[in-house]
């Protein structure tokens, strides 16, 4: 049986598409088979985080609607091995998921994956709920940001009470803090939530702490999830995360900016 | 922190009116999640059948739901004009 992931945040822009792509290649970095679904139906973007837009034949909707096989629509890593993408189709029917399709296509893939990604789109519309719907765990992608703060309270509610699991009254989604954009600098100077601040209002466990780095952007620029550059403090700090996912415990690094020397703390660089 | 920093005045820092704003509001939102979603049409319902009988002020009227560990107590309180 594999695990369900839902990589979810309410508010868009915060990292969830860049959060997928690392954590599913952490994943199978791992030894883990691992598949990574976009769900946002009209507007996909997984497939250029991951670099394979040019391998999109088939889509999500295409297998939905029988019109192609799971083996077709599956785009293999070229990277990573045990690592496979499902696109997102850019019709702009909005009802071209239907619950009944997502349950058919998750179950199939639970035959031969071990983890299932499913990259949400923003909003809580309906595309966020079918991406939630059938999760095991979930993932809140949050900004130390007063709106992405609130944005990730209300989807929490939304895991709480409108979840497979939440409605057959089961065990609850187990959820994870994934707090990206953290810039340490800041928060001393007062200016930014700290990870404690964010931990206090959303009460839920802390997965990791991404800091802002320019690697983020770079990695997008090239189609390849930045976990592959163990250089950077954001690659860094994924594989920790998909560590602590991993059951292990991980110490948590990032958190206090770099110490300036006299001679800057004089000048205020 | 700049050498000239030193001598400014210290203001609250954003962060903690950050914390403070959405602490007010995540948990004035929580505790709307809680009630079904027919509660405020049903609350304003109750005010017009209300209002056809006796003149009433909308903010004499407070409505609750409590939830207990296996019933909900529903409670509209009404100050009637004297």
């Amino acid at each position: 049986m594999a695990k369900i992931i839902v990589v979810t945040s309410g508010k868009g822009g915060v990292g969830k598409t860049t959060t997928s792509a690392a954590i599913g290649t952490g994943l199978a970095l791992a030894g883990n088979k691992t598949v990574i679904i976009d769900f946002d139906v009209g507007l996909r973007n997984l497939d250029l985080i991951m670099g394979c837009e040019r391998r999109v034949v088939y889509d999500f909707v295409n297998v939905i609607n029988n019109e192609a096989n799971l083996n077709q629509t599956l785009i293999k890593d070229k990277r990573v091995e045990n690592l496979f993408v499902m696109p997102a189709s850019q019709t702009r029917d909005k009802d071209a998921l239907t619950m009944e399709g997502v349950e058919k296509v998750l179950e199939e893939l639970s035959e031969t994956f071990e983890f299932i990604i499913c990259d949400s789109p923003a909003g809580i519309e309906k595309g966020a709920q079918m991406a939630l719907y059938f999760a095991d765990e979930a993932i809140v992608v949050t900004n130390p940001e007063v709106s992405s703060v609130r944005d990730s309270d209300r989807i929490l509610g939304i895991l709480q009470s409108k979840s497979k699991r939440a409605e057959q009254g089961g065990e609850a989604v187990k959820e994870h803090l994934l707090l990206t954009r953290y810039n340490p600098a800041r928060v001393e100077e007062g200016e930014m939530l700290s990870v404690s601040d964010v931990e206090d209002i959303l009460a839920i466990p802390l997965l990791g702490v991404i800091p802002e780095s320019e690697a983020v952007l770079k990695a997008s620029n090239q189609g390849e999830p930045v976990i592959h550059n163990q250089d950077t403090d954001a690659g860094k700090a994924y594989s920790d995360a998909v560590k602590r996912l991993l059951g292990e415990e991980v110490a948590f690094r990032f958190l206090n900016a770099p110490k300036k020397g006299i001679l800057k703390r004089l000048i205020g660089a | 922190m700049s050498f000239i920093d030193y001598f400014r005045s210290k203001k609250t820092s954003s962060a903690s009116v950050a914390k403070e704003r959405l602490q007010i509001i995540v948990a004035h939102e929580r505790t709307q999640r809680s009630q079904p979603d027919y509660l405020p049409a049903m609350q304003q319902e109750l005010i017009e059948v209300i209002k056809k009988y006796v003149a009433i002020d909308e903010d004499k009227i407070t409505v609750s739901l409590e939830n207990t560990n296996n019933c909900s107590v529903f409670e509209l309180n009404i100050t009637l004009p004297g």
